[in-house]
């Protein structure tokens, strides 16, 4: 039985107006850049790729997560990064700011869970170099309110399925922030992408066969059908042309996926980014140093390369996929090929996050 | 949607680069045309006389070509896989030994038309596989099999090279230079055409350090001569020079102004490579020979500094934002 006291401040929070992203201009994405003056901003998109906000960043990001309901994101420092800003979409505010506890520095993604009350966190334990998923409370001021391992060395992306599942990229890659990003662990490394109850316990885990232990699993998207989709980034030789893309269902075996010979290699090694399309058929990985975009059909198979220098950000449009690109394009795949939606002088950095 | 994107277009137009026209009219054109020359003038060869020994000089001149436009990865090369068929290299899986062998013990009738040799494995074609049968199978005579298999080399090189000058001429030379015109979207404005000119200048030269000139470096306790570029048919520095000579007459056309820094590098690196002696590069065995392959590694690595402040920071462009900072 709530006292009193409580039931009237739960009245009172109740009856305060809440905010929606349509209070900030329906953005559909997103997305994070650097203005020619060298200036870093984070952007809200519409559908078509056109401006809705633009609030100034204090340093290059990596990715943000997007609150589902209320305008509200946390952009995360590029690993390894100590804090993360709680951004008000509608008023440009920052928020809150969250900094790393003692031990542990964030690896540049996170995602809501609980409806959009608890922020998880992808991070390293530094002294052991175990994964962990830090959880923050929205509804304290974003206190840190506990964390539990992330199931692998290395978390990077994680990703909310329903029923509160959460999906981790544990890319296996150890590093210290005494030695940036340098990989401490190549002979050793053993990437996985786990899936975790809300309170940390292991439900599933899919590892890669030993031959492609050097692929780190970084990125992640998941079907509404539920379908997940990983990319990865090769530690070996960029030529060798091995898979990057994984496509999952609980309870079997990954569908690895990749292209012919020569347009494999063109990936030269590295995913960027991973999302699927609109309607759930298509999913596509990004190369920025092979400047493609590869796309799969949900079973694995081939179907187009799309060409584009610097393409990376990559997420689900109406029907099919949005990208951006560090020359300032945002671009759609309609009717087999990408086609330009807007351009600006800007370089967009590496993802592009759709808003609920 | 056209009034939008004519719009942001033009935000972003900068004033004509006159580089990107010097870049397709002397430079990239003329150098597609002489490989596609060179390599018809291979398969004819072949077609008369496809014996070992005479078709190496004209195998020679190909490869002399293609240095020339290798490092025009952009367009017409890198559609339908086309640079990586004609030169499949590095390859540190060894799929050429292997798909050659694989052919040659079948006698795979692929050979026999064009349109069956197409669909070969990429590691069967182009001139890594044509090397290993005109510089290490033996001279197999004009009847057998590896005599056949040459002669469909030689075709589908003529065939990749002139299908690269057909598109270039008739397509993607338009494109690089119509850029910002909203029907042809390839590059969206004329800073991109610049800059997809200055990756290719840029990544040509990491290519001849990191890969043309590292790879056989390996290690210091493990150096790899065997991995050397074109190794069987003598090349590895042969292509390291022709490489800079192309790299530097590409730097020159992008250039809208003098670039005295840039030139220095490249004169200072090609007179490295030209007092190297050591065709092979096979010194790198060797801590001596090693010292001097390195020496000209960093002579090409010092060229890129000077470029992008003489030509990447004068066009507005460096290289990617994305592919050069992942994670």
């Amino acid at each position: 039985m709530p006292s009193r006291r409580a039931f009237l401040a739960g009245l009172l929070a109740t009856s305060a107006p809440r905010l929606s992203w349509a209070d900030a201009g329906n953005p559909a994405y997103l997305a994070a850049a650097r203005e020619p003056s060298g200036v870093h901003a984070l952007f809200g998109l519409s559908a078509e790729g056109q401006d809705i906000f633009r609030i100034p960043l204090p340093d290059r990001g990596h990715a943000a997560a997007a609150h589902p309901t209320a305008p509200e994101a946390v952009a995360f420092a590029r690993r390894p990064g100590r804090f993360a800003l709680v951004i008000d979409c509608l008023t440009g505010r920052e928020l809150q700011r969250l900094h790393a506890p003692q031990g542990r520095h964030f690896y540049g993604h996170g995602a809501f869970l609980a409806g959009g009350d608890i922020l998880a966190t992808s991070e390293n334990a530094i002294d052991t170099g175990q994964g962990v998923i830090g959880l923050w409370a929205r509804g304290e001021g974003y206190a840190r309110i506990g964390e539990f391992a992330s199931g692998g060395i290395g978390p990077h992306e994680i990703r909310a399925l329903p029923g509160d599942v959460l999906a981790v990229a544990n890319g296996g890659i150890r590093t210290h922030p005494d030695h940036g990003r340098d990989t401490l662990n190549l002979a050793t490394m053993r990437p996985n992408l786990s899936y975790l109850s809300a309170s940390g316990a292991v439900l599933e885990q899919v590892d890669l066969p030993a031959e492609l232990w050097p692929n780190s699993i970084r990125h992640l998207a998941c079907a509404p059908g539920g379908q997940l989709a990983f990319a990865m980034q090769w530690q070996g030789a960029p030529e060798e042309g091995v898979p990057l893309l994984g496509l999952h269902r609980r309870g079997e075996t990954p569908v690895l996926a990749e292209a012919g010979l020569a347009e494999q290699r063109a990936m030269q090694g590295y995913a960027g980014s991973v999302a699927f399309s609109g309607n759930g058929r298509q999913i596509g990985i990004t190369s920025p140093p092979g400047g493609r975009l590869h796309v799969f059909d949900a079973e694995g198979r081939f179907l187009a390369s799309h060409r584009r220098a610097d393409i990376c950000g990559l997420a689900a449009e109406a029907s099919g996929l949005l990208a951006t690109d560090g020359l300032g394009g945002v671009m759609q795949t309609a009717a087999g090929r990408l086609a330009p939606l807007a351009s600006a002088m800007r370089a967009w950095d590496n993802h592009l996050v759709r808003i609920g | 949607m056209r009034a939008l994107l004519t719009a942001t277009l033009c935000l972003a137009t900068l004033p004509a680069l006159a580089g990107t026209r010097e870049v397709v009219q002397d430079h990239a054109l003329p150098r597609v045309a002489a490989f596609a020359e060179a390599a018809q003038a291979l398969g004819s060869a072949a077609a008369d006389d496809c014996r070992a020994a005479t078709l190496r000089p004209a195998f020679q001149r190909t490869f002399d070509a293609w240095m020339g436009v290798s490092h025009l990865t952009l367009g017409p090369l890198e559609d339908d896989g086309r640079a990586l068929t004609i030169a499949f290299w590095p390859d540190s899986r060894g799929l050429v030994g292997r798909a050659v062998q694989q052919m040659l013990a079948a006698e795979d009738a692929a050979v026999e038309t064009a349109e069956s040799f197409a669909e070969v494995s990429i590691a069967a074609r182009g001139l890594f596989a044509l090397e290993r049968l005109l510089y290490e199978a033996g001279d197999a005579g004009s009847e057998g099999y590896a005599c056949r298999f040459a002669q469909a080399i030689a075709a589908d090189l003529a065939r990749l090279a002139q299908e690269t000058h057909d598109a270039w001429q008739a397509e993607f030379a338009d494109q690089l230079l119509s850029a910002g015109d909203p029907d042809t979207p390839r590059f969206l404005t004329e800073r991109e055409a610049a800059q997809a000119l200055y990756t290719a200048l840029s990544t040509g030269l990491v290519f001849t350090a990191d890969q043309r000139l590292g790879r056989p470096m390996g290690s210091f306790d493990a150096a790899r001569p065997q991995v050397a570029e074109a190794r069987r048919s003598g090349r590895p520095l042969r292509n390291v020079i022709l490489s800079l000579e192309a790299l530097r007459d590409l730097a020159r056309a992008l250039a809208d102004q003098p670039i005295p820094r840039t030139e220095a590098g490249f004169a200072a690196a090609l007179e490295t490579a030209r007092d190297l002696d050591d065709p092979l590069l096979a010194g790198v065995a060797e801590p001596a020979g090693r010292f001097r392959v390195e020496a000209l590694q960093t002579r090409v690595e010092e060229i890129l500094p000077p470029l992008a402040a003489e030509i990447g920071a004068v066009l507005g462009v460096s290289v990617g934002f994305n592919a050069s900072d992942g994670d």
